[in-house]
């Protein structure tokens, strides 16, 4: 099976007062069709920027490729025409966003700012799109889909907000859907909720979601694959399950043991959270040749300031940026 | 050990404009007759999620949001019923640590003064002495001493809290209030902050009340639990019993909602989906404020409102099947 | 979306807010510029008078001599005063009475605006309401009736711009009382124990400056133009020289000696445009928002 994306050795500068920094440094990943791809991370780390390079996005003059390539179903997205991205971007890739009442226009209700989507992109009627607006709707199981269409925003819940954005997002059956921590505004059950209908939607409509989420748990639940992205570079990268289970990079395993899990036996004794020291480098030290995470990480040794960690991959699909990726 | 804040039906209500009419006024009720103790060198943690009430209830033990009615005494005293100098003693005994260290520290004042305000205010001692302590404070709470000098915006998000915490222990209180202390911060630096919060519990022997949506955090740091939902507390019991045998079927679902790592917990639990949403704050429903969207909902919860009961051993359920 | 975060590893400098505001607001070239003509223009003002000691009042050669002639920079009025003189002199009264209003300006605005932000409930529906009444007045024609009332003295003057413009710093100190009141440092402070009064002016106020500053320096360009405004139409201290009231008794020959208006013209909306430009470069500079990029 051929790749749907195909992300190769990506670098991304961003112009910053204090000059040009590499938000994304020699990123290279692949994503099949129907396929659930986490990217984590604390912020700063470069998820949301990955995200908006795929999108075209980027923000202007500050921004820019400056080398690799998006292959995006043998297209190149990062030689494409704006006009060509505009046609690409909510048509066959959208996104959903972490705050759904800040990316859902106020002045329009939902149905009319869905059936703009679909008009945009599908030259659909006026009147076809507004049936098609509730049938989405229905879709991401908003109740009374007939009648919540002429809702505007500020009439919904936090949850059903964020329905309504994946309702437009799939309006137009794109092949990626890119959810940037779609949930974290939202309360742990309408999380549930949300996850639920992802997965769901996947099945039926066979989009791959990239799902970009600070939370280890999150990631365990939706995704078959992850990349753990530490300061613009990719740390590790593999099949979810196998790296949660033994994580080859310092930093992936103190994101999974910093965070307090609900144990299965709450009876033991409650040991101290695992620290990960300091926090994430200002965008001065991104770029330089050494490991980036060394001034955080416990296995610290000379190799990891002497230069960039290379690539170390192992035989059941993980991969990991570390110098002592094989000790661990 | 000694019960040090025995919170009795606690409520509190804010008017609320709805259309039609002039004076016409409705009440929000925010906490709706809560009742909770917290034992002297532990921590409750009130769980819940937005629009539960439970940061309005930590605001009002507090005295920071009004109180219509109850009784919050700490030490056996009433406190909701001080006024003045009695309210500023209050006070020094019952400090607050907020949830976004990005808008709780005032970008105007130096770190130093920050810690100091408490001082300031509320205590009466010499200057020196002031200097002392929050040196004292700065090196308790991790930070150096040439960062008294700093601007708020100077600090990383976790130093940030690191400063808010010294605040909160400057007058030396007997009840720390926690409102969701590490939410706001990157999940690395939350570890930082609550293994702080538990090393200066053990150190001075603080009790703490501890605001939280997060489940995995409030089983890490609690000593017993109270899950609040649409204002009112549904289940109240100690850690073990509640992480163990929930009753409450809000609760049950909140605890099965929570994504894990944990491939065996995964298996073995069924995820519980509660539809729909809460209901209207200002027009509750008559009956159980959670019938609406409970799996197991029967006739009875549509018209009685279920009291919170206890068992034999204090755990407490407002669940009529229960 | 989350915006990148930079970080900072190593403790940094402590650098008072002030050197930042002053860091921006030096990027902003004209306002500096602008900044520059106004201290120029100021120190015009105070010791002009001593370094050209020619009395404003005083007929020194014919009227209407162009600027140029007879050693006359700027020429004669038509009484034959020197217009130099009187533009220097009169630079004084100008400003004096620009500073002087917007300063009540403040202080009326920011106290009414204060008390009803922070206190909200029957006290905010009273100062709101005359807020409000101050701001359907016709101002030119109230400020008119004042001093035609109480006399044309320069504090009566000054009180009757002062009067008519505080609305506007009012609301503003208002909707910034409002929002900051809400944030946690303030409920902070409250749980610290601090009284209403240093709520209000030791946390809530410091904070709510920026806009406040930059109104209040837009304020003293409007009243400069208002007591133009007022001196042209006569109403005006006989005894003391106002850009306004030049412009105002010579009203009558700008077909004739059109320099004799153009002059004091001139010198107004430079001072104004100045102030504005200044008041420009302090918001770029405390603006929180515009400090990010």
């Amino acid at each position: 099976m051929s790749p749907l994306l195909e992300v190769k050795n990506l670098r991304i500068e961003l112009t910053t007062r204090d000059g040009v920094a590499p938000v994304i440094d020699d990123l290279s990943f692949t994503l099949n069709p129907g396929e659930t791809m986490s990217f984590v991370g604390e912020s700063g780390c470069g998820k949301s920027m990955t995200a908006l390079a795929l999108m075209g996005l980027l923000p202007e003059k500050v921004g820019r490729v400056a080398a690799g390539n998006i292959i995006f179903d043998g297209e190149d997205l990062s030689q494409a025409s704006d006009e060509r991205l505009r046609a690409i971007r909510g048509n066959e890739i959208s996104m959903i966003f972490q705050e759904p009442m800040t990316s859902l226009n106020p002045v329009f209700t939902i149905g009319e700012q869905i059936a703009e989507v679909l008009r945009a992109h599908q030259g659909l009627s006026r009147k076809a799109a507004w049936a098609q607006s509730i049938e989405l709707l229905n879709a991401v199981r908003i109740p009374n889909a007939k009648s919540r269409v002429s809702d505007y925003p500020f009439q919904m819940s936090g949850g059903q907000r964020q329905r309504a954005m994946i309702a437009m997002a799939l309006a137009c059956q794109p092949k990626i859907l890119i959810a940037d921590e779609p949930t974290t505004a939202l309360d742990v059950t309408v999380q549930a909720q949300i996850f639920d209908l992802l997965t769901d939607l996947r099945k039926q409509t066979g989009a791959a979601i990239i799902l970009i989420t600070h939370d280890m748990g999150a990631v365990a639940e939706m995704a078959e694959r992850m990349i753990v992205m530490y300061a613009g570079r990719k740390a590790e990268l593999g099949p979810v399950d196998q790296i949660i289970e033994h994580p080859r990079h310092p930093y992936t395993k103190g994101l999974i043991e910093c965070v307090p899990h609900i144990q299965s036996d709450p009876s033991l004794e409650r040991h101290d959270l695992v620290e990960v020291p300091g926090i994430v480098p200002s965008l001065r030290e991104f770029g330089k040749d050494q490991c980036l995470f060394a001034s955080r990480c416990a296995y610290l040794t000379e190799a990891c300031l002497a230069s960039r960690p290379t690539e170390k991959l192992f035989a059941n699909g993980q991969s990991a940026d570390c110098w002592h990726a094989e000790g661990l | 050990m000694s019960d040090l804040l025995k919170v009795e039906n606690l409520t509190v209500r804010f008017e609320v404009k709805r259309g039609g009419g002039w004076n016409k006024k409705s009440y929000l009720y925010a906490v709706d007759d809560v009742s909770f103790t917290v034992k002297k060198g532990e921590t409750l943690a009130i769980v819940g999620e937005s629009g539960s009430g439970k940061t309005t209830a930590a605001l009002a033990v507090a005295r920071l949001v009004k109180a219509y009615s109850g009784k919050v005494a700490l030490a056996g005293e009433d406190i909701l019923q001080k006024e003045a100098e009695a309210l500023r003693q209050t006070r020094q005994k019952v400090q607050f640590i907020f949830q976004d260290p990005y808008s709780s520290l005032n970008p105007r004042k130096r770190a130093e003064a920050i810690v100091r305000e408490p001082l300031d205010s509320l205590s009466r001692k010499s200057e020196d002495e002031k200097t002392k302590i929050v040196d004292d404070l700065f090196e308790a709470v991790g930070l150096r001493p040439e960062q008294q000098r700093l601007f708020p915006h100077q600090f990383s998000g976790g130093q940030r809290q690191r400063i808010g915490i010294a605040r909160a222990l400057a007058t030396q209180p007997e009840l720390i209030i926690c409102d969701e202390p590490v939410s706001a911060l990157d999940v690395a630096v939350q570890a930082q902050i609550l293994n702080l919060l538990r090393k200066l519990q053990k150190d001075f022997g603080l009790t703490y009340l501890f605001i939280s949506h997060d489940l995995g955090v409030v089983q890490h740091m609690s000593d017993s639990i109270a899950v609040m939902y649409m204002g009112k507390v549904v289940e109240h019991a100690d850690r073990l019993s509640l992480f163990q045998t929930p009753r409450h079927p809000y609760t049950q679902a909140l605890l099965s909602a929570v994504p894990t790592v944990d491939r065996a917990k995964r298996a073995q639990q069924k995820r519980i989906l509660i539809p729909g949403d809460a209901p209207d704050p200002v027009n509750l429903p008559a009956g159980c404020r959670f019938a609406n969207r409970c799996p197991a909902a029967q006739a009875i919860c549509q018209t009685v409102e279920p009291e919170l009961k206890s068992d034999t051993n204090g755990h407490r359920t407002a669940c009529h099947l229960v | 979306m989350t915006r990148p975060v930079i970080h900072e590893e190593e403790t940094p400098e402590a650098q008072h807010p002030f050197t930042e505001a002053w860091g921006m607001f030096r990027k902003n070239k004209s306002a500096v510029a602008a900044l520059g003509l106004l201290a120029l223009i100021t120190f015009g003002a105070i010791f002009g008078p001593y370094l050209y000691p020619t009395d404003p009042f005083e007929m020194v050669w014919m009227p209407f001599s162009p600027p140029g002639q007879e050693g006359f920079l700027l020429g004669t009025d038509y009484l034959g005063r020197d217009l130099l003189a009187m533009i220097i002199n009169g630079a004084k009264v100008s400003l004096m009475i620009g500073l002087s209003a917007a300063v009540m300006t403040v202080f009326i605005g920011v106290t009414v605006g204060a008390l009803a932000g922070f206190y909200r409930g029957i006290v905010e529906e009273v100062l709101m309401r005359i807020t409000e009444f101050f701001q359907v007045l016709p101002t030119l024609l109230f400020s008119m009736v004042l001093v035609a009332l109480f006399g044309a003295s320069l504090p009566m003057i000054t009180f009757a711009i002062g009067i008519v413009s505080w609305t506007a710093v009012a609301r503003i100190t208002r909707s910034e009382f409002l929002r900051i009141r809400e944030l946690e440092y303030v409920m902070a402070s409250r749980a610290s124990g601090a009284s209403n009064l240093n709520l209000m002016f030791g946390v809530i106020l410091p904070n709510a400056l920026p806009p406040i500053i930059v109104q209040s320096a837009l304020m003293v360009g409007s009243a400069i133009l208002f007591e133009a405004g007022l001196s042209f139409l006569g109403l005006t201290d006989p005894n003391v020289v106002s850009w306004g009231q030049i412009i105002g008794s010579n009203r009558q020959y700008i077909l004739d000696a059109g320099y004799t208006v153009t002059i004091p013209g001139v010198a107004i909306f430079v001072t104004v445009l100045a102030i504005s430009l200044v008041g420009d470069g302090l918001n770029d500079a405390l603006n929180p928002k515009l400090r990010q990029r």
